[in-house]
């Protein structure tokens, strides 16, 4: 092709998004649209595979049946999540192959949030009612991108997310209705969740590299600032439902704008955890790449018996 | 890890939500054969009482149309307004046809 086509197919491509058409796999695509949404949507995907773990840690010291079986399911759909991701990200003609090799290889990235520990079950509350209260901001907007097989695949997440948002803030309501030491609890985990929530929405737009391209493909509708004032605006109040404090004295509702001002967010802390340095990285990957290895024999045992029983049935036919 | 070796192939999944409907493509996932990707297909689609049914088709056997060829496999149809009910031209007394 010449570059005055490539050119032109660039043209109808851009206009056809502007007019809200979706994008299929095998629709042509310029390279780099592709490049963009194999990064983003495999990002998504490790960034849910990865989040399993904080969680997995308190499954099986879950203060009672209940709170243990709300947990196993949302770890559960976070699983599903992660595989609605790969196989949208699959279209795209990367296999998973190559994605795990990516996450394993820390070559891709995932949210940094799933880098700090989870040391109360507190942190279970914290964690479902702020962690994916962001997600759920960052989230919604995708329900309406343009590549085709993503925007469906955030649809059935959107819909299965607000669970996790409410049994978190469940969670945090029963503790701050209950003793001295479990509303300390509750206190203790927004202190320390807080800020990672914020971060979670992104660099301010000012560092933020993609947004311009990734609105125009509607891989980002809204601005990380706007998003994080949004999510902002709307925790607030629910933590003063909780009677909860957040952890910014600079926090304090402005009438003029109508939105919450807030204080610095502390972006070195930000980058350092995205470079590797947080308190969990190394767990976390270490734990992801033992549980692939440890299972690959279960893998090639269960592909070895797929075989064997075609060969059978093959032989049976003829 | 030899990279001649065999992974999991993969499967698209189509879900009944109920009795009267047909089965709609859900997407897709990797398994071994066949009776695992119901299985995976059961957890992974319809944790929340999604479906009746569910079939699962290994991706390879699909044959797909190519975009390209969009021009001559659907205009046709476009410039055949005869094919809808609109094209005629009834007097308002027939009323219901």
């Amino acid at each position: 092709m010449s570059e005055k086509e490539v050119k032109n197919l660039e043209e109808i491509f851009e206009a056809r998004i502007a007019r809200d058409e979706k994008i299929e796999p095998k629709d042509w695509m310029p390279e780099k649209y592709r490049q963009t949404h194999i990064r983003q949507i495999s990002q998504h995907a490790h960034s849910e595979i990865i989040g399993m773990l904080p969680e997995g840690n308190w499954i099986t010291r879950a203060p009672s049946l209940r709170r243990k079986a709300a947990l196993l399911a949302k770890v559960q759909d976070e699983a599903g999540h992660g595989l609605y991701l790969y196989s949208a990200c699959e279209t795209l003609g990367v296999s998973r192959d190559e994605l795990y090799e990516q996450l394993h290889s820390g070559k891709a990235k995932y949210s940094s949030i799933f880098n700090y520990p989870t040391i109360t079950w507190a942190d279970m509350g914290a964690i479902g009612w702020l962690v994916d209260g962001a997600a759920i901001i960052n989230q919604v907007p995708l329900c309406n991108t343009s590549f085709g097989p993503y925007a469906r695949a955030m649809v059935r997440v959107c819909k299965e997310e607000s669970f996790h948002q409410r049994q978190g803030y469940e969670i945090m309501l029963t503790l701050c209705r209950g003793t001295e030491e479990q509303k300390a609890m509750a206190q203790d985990a927004l202190n320390r969740w807080w800020w990672p929530s914020l971060m979670m929405l992104g660099p301010t737009d000012a560092e933020s590299v993609h947004t311009e391209q990734s609105m125009k493909w509607k891989l980002k509708r809204k601005s990380n600032d706007e998003l994080r004032q949004q999510f902002i605006d709307q925790t607030v109040p629910q933590a003063d439902l909780l009677g909860l404090t957040i952890p910014d004295p600079d926090l304090k509702f402005n009438e003029e704008t109508g939105h919450y001002d807030f204080g610095e967010i502390d972006w070195d802390e930000f980058w350092q955890v995205v470079k590797g340095h947080g308190p969990c990285n190394k767990e976390r990957m270490s734990a992801r790449v033992n549980a692939w290895n440890n299972g690959e024999w279960v893998r090639d045992a269960a592909m070895a018996y797929a075989e064997k029983n075609e060969k059978r049935k093959v032989a049976k036919a003829s | 890890m030899e990279n001649t070796k065999k992974n999991w192939p993969l499967w698209e999944i189509f879900v009944r939500s109920k009795n009267g409907l047909e089965h709609r493509h859900f997407g897709s996932l990797h398994a071994a054969d066949a009776e695992m990707a119901l299985e995976n297909a059961r957890d992974v689609y319809t944790r929340r009482n999604e479906g009746v049914s569910i079939w699962v088709v290994e991706s390879k056997h699909i044959t797909a149309s190519n975009p390209a060829d969009n021009g001559e496999l659907f205009e046709p149809a476009q410039d055949k307004v005869y094919r809808h009910p609109t094209f005629y031209d009834l007097p308002d007394e027939v009323k219901h046809m």
